[in-house]
């Protein structure tokens, strides 16, 4: 069994011609959250992927775990199918269905028969949250998780935040929204700024 | 495996679905559009049609392949369906492989079928029908994985479209120099030399088309 961590060393990141920060670690421990913030344009989202391995940072290394969950502004999910079709592939590809709990703690039980290109904003929002976080990966890395929910959706969304963090889960959230879940610890990337 | 099923159903469900009939049918309108408009354009002398109607229909198929290729992976792409499937672990290499069987199901077989009224709107006698029917089946899947290199090659860059019908046309010379010269030499030399060529470009376009991606990530 590898550790479940995250480890982050002296990490920078070039994107185009421009080094967005550079010297960035850390470390989290199951049951810890991370929140990364600083201005537009700064990094976060280079970050994130840079934590999940989608690209590779100009310099320094990653110690994460094998199965990671990525929650981003994309809602890969097929326009022309009814929800409940589109979500059908990734319930194949990941190996079970997501559940009717799930399904309805997002309020997405009601959508399923509508095209996904009909849902609005927080319903498509809700639905990439269903994808990401359906699934017991150890981390989930959250690029804005809180945009285009309305209130109640977004403290229903950190209630089961929290208690992902309680069982164990690691979290790093790029957010300029203040989250309310215990054990948060804070990355302003503007100190790691060239 | 389960997860290439998972992946072929998606791809075939896309490619050949109700809700994409259009865009499914537009390739092979437009190669029956070559076949029934090139008598009218060089005359309806039989000869002339029967010397000449073999190298159309190849040309018409390597056009009509050109069509599907802009969504072939740009939406998936920005959609982050292979950020998604390579956080689960799923290799690039394979969605690509399992898009290549998708995406030759999709204009291979139905260009053959469409040779048939083609071949006979060009008045073209058995045998060469026949040279034209092998070479297709021969020549069709490296078409394909010539398509799909030069669509993950593009992904991500604006006006990717036009430069893809661009690329594709000096990449698909060998196939046609061998496919439709199997019409004037008669032999099966030439439907052969189709064949490897295919099959290399087959066994190379999984390979090339995930370092492509995975290198688009990077943009």
């Amino acid at each position: 069994m590898e550790p479940a961590r995250l480890l982050a060393t002296d990490l920078a990141c070039r994107r185009g011609e421009r080094l967005l920060f550079r010297g960035l670690s850390f470390e989290l421990q199951p049951g810890e959250a991370l929140q990364v913030v600083g201005p537009n344009g700064t990094g976060k989202s280079s970050l994130l992927r840079i934590l999940a391995g989608l690209l590779r940072p100009l310099s320094g290394s990653v110690d994460r775990p094998a199965d990671i969950a990525l929650l981003d502004e994309r809602l890969p999910l097929d326009g022309d199918l009814p929800l409940g079709r589109a979500l059908a592939f990734w319930e194949r590809i990941d190996g079970g269905g997501y559940g009717v709990e799930a399904t309805a703690r997002l309020g997405l039980d009601a959508m399923m028969d509508v095209p996904v290109r009909y849902l609005s904003t927080g319903q498509r929002k809700r639905a990439a949250i269903l994808l990401s976080n359906a699934r017991a990966a150890p981390l989930w890395l959250l690029d804005e998780p809180l945009n285009g929910l309305d209130g109640q959706a977004a403290a229903d969304f950190q209630g089961h935040l929290a208690a992902y963090l309680a069982g164990g889960g690691m979290a790093v959230i790029a957010s300029h929204q203040p989250f309310d879940v215990p054990a948060l610890k804070r990355l302003v990337l503007a100190d790691y700024a060239v | 495996m389960s997860v290439a099923l998972a992946l072929l159903r998606r791809d075939v469900a896309r490619m050949l679905g109700s809700s994409r009939r259009g865009a499914t049918l537009l390739p092979l309108l437009f190669f029956i559009a070559v076949a029934m408009l090139f008598p009218f354009a060089v005359g309806p002398a039989p000869e002339l049609l029967a010397r000449t109607g073999g190298g159309v229909i190849w040309v018409a198929a390597l056009l009509a392949a050109i069509l599907p290729l802009d969504r072939l992976l740009a939406s998936d792409v920005e959609q982050g369906f292979f950020d998604q499937l390579a956080l689960r672990g799923v290799a690039e290499e394979l969605v690509v492989a399992v898009r290549l069987l998708a995406h030759w199901l999709s204009f291979g077989p139905p260009l053959m079928l469409a040779t048939l009224p083609a071949a006979a709107l060009l008045g073209l006698d058995r045998a060469t029908l026949r040279t034209v029917e092998l070479g297709l089946l021969a020549g069709t899947p490296g078409l394909a994985a010539v398509g799909l290199i030069i669509a993950a090659l593009t992904v991500g860059m604006r006006g990717g479209a036009a430069l893809s019908g661009l690329l594709l046309i000096p990449l698909a010379v060998p196939l046609l120099v061998f496919g439709a010269g199997a019409l004037s030499t008669g032999g099966n030399a030439g439907i052969a030399l189709t064949g490897a060529i295919s099959l290399l470009l087959v066994a190379i376009a999984p390979f090339a088309g995930g370092m492509a991606i995975r290198a688009a990530r990077e943009g």
